[in-house]
C-alpha cells in the first residue's frame, strides 16, 4: 500500500514528508528529479516512475507535486485518487492549497494525513468525518485554543464511519434547512479550421450544497433523464433506484459535495454556442503577419455569453503582436508567446474582434505550425444538454427545506484550429 | 497564529531549549514543544535525541497530545527500541478505554511500531481489540494484523491472528470485511503458495453483500480480491458480473476499474452467444471513456490499461474513436498514449476521420508528438489496406511541407508501406528523391537509401544517387554504411554494366578502411558471392522479402491474458507480468484468464473431431476373430483404393493365435507355425520401428515386413518404406497391400511393386507412394495406421504408428495477422504445454529445423531474454496447429504450447517436435 508522501515544490525542495510504514530515505526523490528535468513543462512529468526498489507515482496541482512512494504492487489509480483527495483535503481545511498554507499548518496537516491513511490503508477520506476528528482551523479557534488550552482535536468517535450512512454523521442541526443543486456543464470541443466540430462533448456535474435537519432521504428526478447513459454517482445515491426509475434516492452527506458527474457524448446533443472566425496568415517573405479573429454567438438558446476569454500560444518565430481589439483588453507575452483576450460579454449586434499585425522574425521561413485558439466562456442558466431538475422531494424530517437549482454552462476544453 | 513559527528556530542549543520545554510544568508549554518537535520532524530534522523527554508527555488525557507524541512514537521507536518499551504500558492501558477511538488510536499507534521487541507485548492487547465490540476497534485491529505480519510474519501465525483474520470477513460490518481482506491480499503477497484467501461460493457472496455497502477504498479491495477467484461455471460468473457491475457508475476511478478487471476476466467465461455478453460489452464502454476525462494522471493509467482492453476486446470501444482525439494542450503522455489507441482502433470505417486527425497533429508544435503522428500514419497505412493510397497521399502532403523532421519521418515509414505492398507506390519515388538533401537523420537516410537500392531499377539516376551518398561514407553511422553497401550492391546486380566501379568503392571501403567489423563482414561476403557465383548472389541480395504487418507491435496473447488479469496494477501500466519487476522475495503468482466453463445449456459445442468423424463413432477394433479374418481375405486386394474396413487388432498376440488357430482351417495344407523369434533389420530411425517390429515375431518364417515412413520429399508426397524379407522357404509373389480407414485418410497412392518373386530369405525394400485421399476413421492412438500385406501364400496384417509430422504441409505458414487471431480465437482449453527437454538448440537452428519439417515460424520475439518463437503447421486434412516454442539460452529444455481446434493432435505434434528437434 501507500508507503510515504513527499510534497515537492516547483523549485525542487522538498517540504513535507509522511510515512505511513518505515521511513524511506528522501534520496528517492532523486529519481523524481531526474524525470521533472527530462520533462519540459511540469505538466508532462510522467505520473508513474519506476526506481530500483520503488514507485513514484505523482500528480501536479496548485505548483505542488504530491509523490507517493510504493513499494508492491497496488493499484495506481488507488494511489493517484488517494492523492486527489489529498488535495481536496488541504483545500477544504484551509481554503487553498499551497506551500506557505501547508506550512503554517503543519501540524494539522500531519494530524489528517495520519488520519487519512493506516499502515498505507485509507481510513477517514471523507471530509465530513475528517473534520470531525480534527476541527479545521480558524482564527477564532486558535485564538480560543490559545487561550484556554483546548485542541482542535475532536475527542468523538466518528460516529458516522459506522453507520449505514458512513458519509453524514448524526445529530445535524440547522435553524435554515436549506439544499442547493448546481447542474454545472463544460463543453470540450475540437472545432477544425472551417468551423466544423470535430469532437465535442459535455462533462457534467452536480454539485450539492445541503444543510438539512437530521436524516432527511430526497429524491430527485428529472425532465429528461434519457440525457444521462454515463453517469458516476455520489456512494450516497442507491444505484437500484437510478437503473429502474431513472430517480435520485439519496440520504445526502452534510455540506457541500459532488452527487453525481455525467457525460454527454453523441454528437447531435452537444450544441457549440460560440463561433470564432479567424484570419491569420504568415507571409514567407514579409517579416509581418496579419491576424484577425471575430467572436460570435451560435446556439445559445437566447442567452448571453459572459466572460469569454480567449488565448492563444503564438509560434516561436512571432516576435511582437499590434492588436486593436473592439472590446476587453488583450496582452501579449513576447518571451511565452502567449497571446490573450479578456473579451467579456459578447453583444450579438457588436461582434468583438481583435485585429491587428504580427511582426515576425525576420529572414526567418514561415512558421510549421498554426496556432489553436483556445476559449472560455460561461452561459448562466443554461444546461447546454437540455438537462433539466423536474422535482426534488424530502421524506423522513417534517420541516420544509428551501430548495435551489442553479444551471451553469462553461467551457471546458473548448479549442479551435486555425 | 500559524504553525510557521515552529519553522523558525534556527539557532544553536535548539534540541535543548525543546527539552527544557517538554519537561516543563506548564500543560500549555509542553503541547507547544511537542509541535515544535513534530515540526522540524516533519521537515527531516533529526530530534530523536528528545525520545524519552516526549514518551514522559504521553500519559496525558489530552487528546491532541497524546496524538502528537503517537507520531513522534511510530517515527522514532525504531531508533530507540530500548526506550520505546517504555511506552507500552501505556498502550497497554489505553486499549482498554472505554473510548473507543482511544483504544483504536493505541492499537493503530502499537502496530506502527517497528520495534521485535515491543512486538510481543502487544499481541494480547491486539487479541482482545480484534473482537472488541466496536467495529471501528475491529477494522483497524484488522490493519494492525497485516502491520504486525510485516514485523514479525512467524509471531502472527502462532498466535493464530490468521485465523482471526479469516472469520472476520464473515463480520456483520463492511467496513471490517473490507478492511480483513485488504490486510489478507496484503499478507497474501508475501504468501504466494499459502491459500489465505481461499474462496467458496459463500464468503463470495459475504464480500459481494459487503462490496455495496462498504466504502470507496474498501470496494477495491474486494474487487481486487474478487477478480482472483475462479468462478465454477458460467452462470456463477454471470451472476458475479450483474453483481459488480453497479460499480461501474462509480465516481472513483480505482473503483472503476477494478470493476472492470473482474468484469474482463470473467466474462471471459460467458459464452459469447448469450444476451447477456452483448449487455456486459456494452456496459463497459461509458465508464472507460468518461476515465478520460478525468484529470492527466487518471487518464495516463486508464489509457494504459485501455490499450490492453482495445487489444482483448476491441469492439467495446471500437465507436468511440473520437473520445481518443488529441487535445492541443494535454500533457505529452497522455497524446503519445491517445495516439497509440487510435491506430489500434482505426478501422476502414473510421480511417478518413483518424487519418485528417493524424494530418492535424502532424502540424503540431511539440516534436516528439509530431514524430509520433506521422508514424502513426504509415501504420494506419499497413493495418487498413484500403487506406493505404489515402494515407501515402498524406505523407506526400506532409513531405511538401518541407518540415524537415515531418519529411524525414515520413521516408521512413513510406519504406515500410513499400514492404507491405510491394509494387504499388513506387510512383511516389521521384518526390521522395527530391528531398534527398534534407535527410540528416541515420534513420530517414538509411531508409531512403533502402528504397532506392530496391527500386534501382526504377530510378534513372540511381546510381549518382548512391554515389552521392558514397562521398561521405566514413562519417555515416553504421545503419547508414551497412544500408548503402547493400545498395550498392543490389544496383550492381540489376545494373551490372554501368556500376562496376562503384560497387568496386564501396566494398573496398568497406573492407578495407572501416573498423566495424559488422560492415566488413558483410563487404566481404559480398565480395566472395559477387567474385565466385553471380547467380547465387542474386539469389541472396535480391531475394524475396516476407511482408510486414502491423502486428508487430501487439502484446503476444498469452501475455495480454495475463495482462487482462492486472487490470488497473502497476503490471497493466508496464505492460509486463509483475514477475518482471516486482521486487525478489515476494513471490508471484502468473495468473491466467479463466478457461470457458459451459454448464448444461449453454454449451458451446466445442470442436472436437479433427476429422469430422463424430466422436460417438468410436470403431469398436476387434471384431470377433473369424470375421475379420474372412473379411480380410474376401478382399479384393487389387487396386489400393479405399476398401471396406479393415480393422485388425493391435497386433501379437491376437494375431498369433490367429495364425496358430484360424488359419490352418482357413487356408488347408500351408501349415505355418509362427516361432517367436527373429532378426529385426536395420531400423530407419524414427520411433516407429517399435510399431512393425511387432509384426516379426508374427510374421517371421513367413516374410517379414518392415518400413519407415520418410517424410516428404517433394511438394506433397509421402511415401513408406517398406522391407520385406521372406523368412518362408517358398517363392513369395502376387504382392498387395492395403491399409485400414485411419485418422489421416492415408493410402496407398499405387500399387505395391514388387516385380520379380521373392526367394526365399531374399530381402527387398520398396518405397510406397501414399495419398492422403483414403478413408477416414479416428484411431486410437491417433497415428495409429493398421497395413494389410498379401501374397500368393497369405495376408499379414500389422500396425504402425507413423510420426505426424510427414502430415505437415508445405503451405503450412498462416501470416501473423491470422496467427494472432486464430490463437485468441481458440479457446485456451485446448492449449497443451510441454516441455522438451535435452533439446540444446538455439532460437535459429531450431527454427530452421522445424522449417525443414513443414513446421513454419510466424514470428519471434525476445522476452525477458527467452525466445520465443511463434509457429504455425497445418495438416493434410487442414487442421491448422499454432505453437509458442521458447527458447531459454543456456537452459537444455524448451517449453511448448500448442493450441490447436482439435486438441487430441497436440501430443503427436509435441512427439513430431521432440523427434525433428532431436535428430
Amino acid at each position: 500500500m501507500i508507503h510515504s508522501l513527499f510534497l515537492i515544490n516547483s523549485s525542487g525542495d522538498i517540504f513535507l514528508e509522511k510515512h505511513w510504514k518505515s521511513v524511506v530515505s528522501r534520496s528517492v526523490c532523486d529519481y523524481f528529479f531526474e524525470a521533472q528535468e527530462r520533462a519540459t513543462e511540469a505538466e508532462n512529468v510522467p505520473p508513474v516512475i519506476p526506481t530500483p526498489h520503488h514507485y513514484l507515482l505523482s500528480v501536479y496541482r496548485h505548483k505542488i507535486f504530491f509523490v507517493a512512494v510504493i513499494q508492491t504492487e497496488v493499484p495506481p489509480l488507488f494511489v493517484i485518487e488517494f492523492l486527489h483527495r489529498v488535495v481536496d483535503t488541504f483545500q477544504d481545511y484551509f481554503g487553498v492549497c499551497s506551500e506557505p498554507v501547508i506550512k503554517d499548518n503543519v501540524v494539522v496537516v500531519y494530524e489528517v494525513l495520519e488520519e487519512m491513511l493506516d499502515n498505507g490503508f485509507p481510513l477517514a477520506t471523507e471530509s465530513n468525518i475528517l473534520k470531525e476528528l480534527i476541527k479545521p482551523p480558524t482564527i477564532l479557534r486558535t485564538v480560543v485554543n490559545t487561550i484556554t488550552g483546548s485542541t482542535n482535536v475532536g475527542d468523538q468517535l466518528p460516529t458516522g464511519q459506522l453507520s449505514v450512512v458512513p458519509w453524514r454523521r448524526t445529530g445535524v442541526k440547522y435553524t435554515n434547512n436549506e439544499a442547493y443543486f448546481d447542474v454545472i456543464e463544460e463543453i470540450d470541443a475540437i472545432i477544425d479550421k472551417s468551423g466544423s466540430t470535430i469532437t465535442a462533448e459535455i462533462q457534467g456535474v452536480i454539485d450539492s450544497c445541503v444543510k438539512l435537519t437530521g436524516m432527511p432521504d430526497l429524491t430527485l428526478s428529472f425532465m429528461n433523464p434519457r440525457l444521462l447513459d454515463d453517469v458516476s454517482f455520489h456512494p450516497c445515491v442507491r444505484f437500484k433506484r437510478w437503473e429502474s426509475e431513472r430517480i435520485l434516492s439519496f440520504i445526502p452527506p452534510d455540506g457541500n459535495f459532488r452527487l453525481l458527474s455525467y457525460h454527454v457524448s453523441a454528437q447531435n446533443l452537444v450544441a457549440i454556442p460560440v463561433y470564432v472566425k479567424h484570419n491569420i496568415s504568415f507571409r514567407d517573405s514579409s517579416s509581418l503577419g496579419r491576424f484577425e479573429i471575430t467572436v460570435g454567438p451560435k446556439q445559445t438558446m437566447g442567452k448571453t455569453i459572459e466572460g469569454v476569454t480567449v488565448t492563444s500560444q503564438m509560434p516561436k518565430g512571432v516576435l511582437n503582436m499590434s492588436l486593436t481589439p473592439s472590446q476587453g483588453t488583450h496582452t501579449f507575452d513576447p518571451v511565452t508567446k502567449m497571446l490573450s483576450w479578456d473579451v467579456g460579454k459578447i453583444n450579438p449586434q457588436k461582434l468583438p474582434s481583435l485585429k491587428g499585425t504580427m511582426s515576425l522574425q525576420a529572414g526567418a521561413s514561415k512558421p510549421d505550425e498554426n496556432p489553436t485558439i483556445n476559449l472560455q466562456f460561461k452561459i448562466q442558466q443554461l444546461a447546454i444538454s437540455g438537462l433539466k431538475v423536474n422535482r426534488l422531494d424530502m421524506y423522513g424530517e417534517k420541516y420544509k427545506p428551501f430548495k435551489g437549482i442553479k444551471y451553469m454552462t462553461k467551457a471546458g476544453k473548448f479549442q479551435v484550429r486555425t | 497564529m500559524t504553525d510557521s513559527k515552529y519553522f523558525t528556530t534556527t539557532k544553536k542549543g535548539e534540541i535543548f531549549e525543546l527539552k527544557a520545554e517538554l519537561n516543563s510544568d506548564k500543560k500549555e508549554k509542553k503541547k507547544e514543544a511537542v509541535k515544535k518537535v513534530i515540526a522540524s520532524m516533519t521537515v527531516g530534522k533529526d530530534v530523536s535525541a528528545l525520545f524519552p523527554d516526549v514518551v514522559n508527555c504521553m500519559q496525558t488525557d489530552n487528546l491532541e497530545l497524546k496524538k502528537l507524541v503517537y507520531l513522534y512514537l511510530m517515527n522514532y521507536a525504531k531508533s530507540q527500541p530500548d526506550m520505546a518499551i517504555m511506552a507500552v504500558n501505556t498502550f497497554v492501558k489505553d486499549c482498554e478505554d472505554p473510548n473507543p477511538l482511544i483504544r483504536a488510536l493505541a492499537v493503530r499507534t502499537m502496530g506502527c511500531i517497528r520495534v521485535d521487541k515491543i512486538t510481543e507485548y502487544l499481541c494480547e492487547p491486539l487479541r482482545k481489540c480484534l473482537k472488541d465490540e466496536d467495529p471501528y476497534v475491529r477494522k483497524t485491529a484488522a490493519v494492525c494484523v497485516a502491520k504486525l505480519h510485516d514485523i514479525n510474519a512467524q509471531l502472527v501465525e502462532d498466535q493464530g491472528f490468521l485465523d482471526t483474520l479469516k472469520d472476520l470477513i464473515s463480520d456483520s460490518n463492511p467496513m471490517v470485511v473490507a478492511n480483513a481482506v485488504a490486510a489478507l491480499s496484503e499478507i497474501a503477497e508475501s504468501h504466494p503458495s499459502s491459500n489465505l484467501l481461499d474462496l467458496n461460493p459463500q464468503s463470495i457472496n459475504k464480500l459481494l453483500t459487503a462490496l455495496n455497502e462498504c466504502t470507496e477504498w474498501g470496494q477495491i479491495f474486494i474487487l481486487d480480491c474478487l477478480a482472483n477467484y475462479t468462478p465454477k461455471d458460467d452462470r456463477e460468473a454471470q451472476s458475479i458480473c450483474e453483481r459488480v457491475t453497479p460499480r461501474l457508475s462509480h465516481a472513483n476511478s480505482a473503483v472503476v476499474l477494478s470493476a472492470v478487471k473482474v468484469l474482463m476476466k470473467f466474462m471471459e467465461m460467458l459464452s459469447k452467444d448469450l444476451d447477456y455478453y452483448g449487455t456486459l460489452l456494452k456496459k463497459l464502454a461509458p465508464p472507460l471513456v468518461t476515465l478520460l476525462s478525468a484529470e492527466p494522471e487518471l487518464q495516463y493509467v486508464a489509457l494504459r490499461n485501455i490499450n490492453l482492453i482495445v487489444q482483448k476486446r476491441p469492439e467495446i470501444l471500437k465507436h468511440e474513436m473520437k473520445v481518443f482525439f488529441v487535445k492541443y494542450n494535454d500533457p505529452i503522455y497522455v497524446k503519445l498514449e491517445k495516439l497509440d489507441i487510435m491506430i489500434r482502433l482505426a478501422s476502414q470505417a473510421n480511417i478518413a476521420q483518424v487519418l485528417a486527425e493524424l494530418k492535424e497533429y502532424a502540424t503540431e508544435v511539440d516534436v516528439d508528438f509530431v514524430r509520433k503522428a506521422v508514424r502513426a500514419i504509415g501504420r494506419c497505412a499497413i493495418k487498413v489496406e484500403q487506406s493505404a493510397e489515402r494515407c501515402v497521399s498524406t505523407l506526400l502532403d506532409l513531405i511538401q511541407t518541407k518540415v524537415n523532421y515531418v519529411v524525414q519521418e515520413a521516408i521512413v515509414v513510406i519504406k515500410d508501406i513499400f514492404r507491405k505492398y510491394p509494387n504499388k507506390y513506387e510512383s511516389v519515388i521521384a518526390t521522395l528523391c527530391e528531398n534527398l538533401d534534407s535527410l540528416d537523420e541515420p534513420e530517414a537516410r538509411a531508409a531512403m537509401i533502402w528504397i532506392v537500392g530496391e527500386y534501382a531499377e526504377r530510378i534513372d539516376n540511381a546510381d549518382e544517387l548512391l554515389e552521392s551518398f558514397l562521398e561521405g561514407f566514413h562519417d555515416e553511422s553504421t545503419q547508414v554504411q551497412l544500408q548503402l553497401l547493400t545498395a550498392i550492391v543490389k544496383l550492381f546486380l540489376k545494373k551490372p554494366t554501368e556500376t562496376q566501379e562503384l560497387v568496386q568503392q564501396v566494398l573496398s571501403l568497406a573492407t578495407q578502411d572501416s573498423d566495424n567489423p559488422d560492415l566488413r563482414d558483410r563487404g566481404y561476403i559480398y565480395w566472395r558471392l559477387l567474385s565466385t557465383d553471380p547467380v547465387a548472389a542474386k539469389e541472396v541480395v535480391l531475394a524475396e522479402k516476407p511482408l510486414i504487418s502491423e502486428e508487430t507491435d501487439l502484446i503476444e496473447p498469452t501475455l495480454l491474458d495475463e495482462l487482462i488479469c492486472y487490470i488497473g496494477t502497476l503490471a497493466s501500466v508496464y505492460h509486463k507480468p509483475p514477475s518482471a519487476f516486482v521486487e525478489g522475495g515476494r513471490g508471484v503468482v502468473h495468473k491466467s484468464l479463466p478457461p470457458r466453463t459451459a454448464s448444461s445449456e449453454s454449451a458451446e459445442s466445442p470442436e472436437t473431431a479433427p476429422t469430422g468423424a463424430p466422436p460417438g463413432e468410436q470403431p469398436d477394433v476387434i471384431p470377433a476373430q473369424g470375421d475379420l479374418l474372412g473379411d480380410l481375405l474376401n478382399l479384393d486386394l487389387g487396386p489400393p483404393v479405399s476398401g471396406p474396413p479393415l480393422a485388425t487388432s493391435s497386433v501379437q498376440m491376437g494375431a498369433v493365435d490367429l495364425l496358430g488357430g484360424g488359419l490352418d482351417s482357413l487356408i488347408g495344407g500351408t501349415n505355418f507355425v509362427a516361432p517367436p523369434t527373429a532378426a529385426v533389420p536395420a531400423n530407419l530411425g524414427a520411433p516407429i520401428g517399435s510399431g512393425l517390429s511387432d509384426l516379426f515375431d508374427l510374421t517371421s518364417g513367413v516374410g517379414t515386413l518392415s518400413g519407415s515412413y520418410v517424410a516428404p520429399k517433394a511438394v506433397g508426397s509421402i511415401s513408406m518404406d517398406l522391407q520385406l524379407t521372406n523368412k518362408a522357404l517358398q517363392v513369395m509373389t502376387d504382392f498387395a497391400i492395403q491399409f485400414n480407414r485411419n485418422s489421416f485418410g492415408l493410402a496407398p497412392a499405387a500399387p505395391l511393386q514388387v516385380h520379380a518373386p521373392l526367394s526365399p530369405n531374399q530381402t527387398v525394400e520398396i518405397s510406397l507412394p501414399l495419398s492422403t485421399v483414403g478413408s477416414v476413421m479416428k484411431m486410437e492412438p491417433l497415428n495409429n495406421l493398421q497395413v494389410a500385406v498379401k501374397n500368393n501364400i497369405d495376408v499379414f496384417y500389422f500396425s504402425t504408428l507413423y510420426p505426424l509430422h510427414i502430415l505437415f504441409v508445405e503451405d503450412g505458414k498462416m501470416d501473423r495477422q491470422m496467427f494472432l487471431a486464430t490463437w485468441k480465437d481458440i479457446p485456451n482449453e485446448n492449449e497443451a504445454q510441454f516441455q522438451i527437454r535435452d533439446c540444446p538448440l538455439n532460437a535459429e537452428a531450431a527454427s530452421s529445423k522445424l522449417q525443414s519439417s513443414n513446421i513454419f515460424t510466424v514470428a519471434k520475439r525476445n522476452v525477458e531474454g527467452q525466445d520465443m518463437l511463434y509457429q504455425s503447421l497445418k495438416l493434410t486434412n487442414g487442421i491448422w496447429v499454432l505453437a509458442e516454442l521458447r527458447i531459454q539460452p543456456g537452459n537444455p529444455s524448451c517449453t511448448l504450447s500448442l493450441k490447436c481446434r482439435a486438441p487430441e493432435v497436440s501430443q503427436h505434434v509435441y512427439q513430431a517436435y521432440e523427434t525433428i528437434l532431436k535428430n
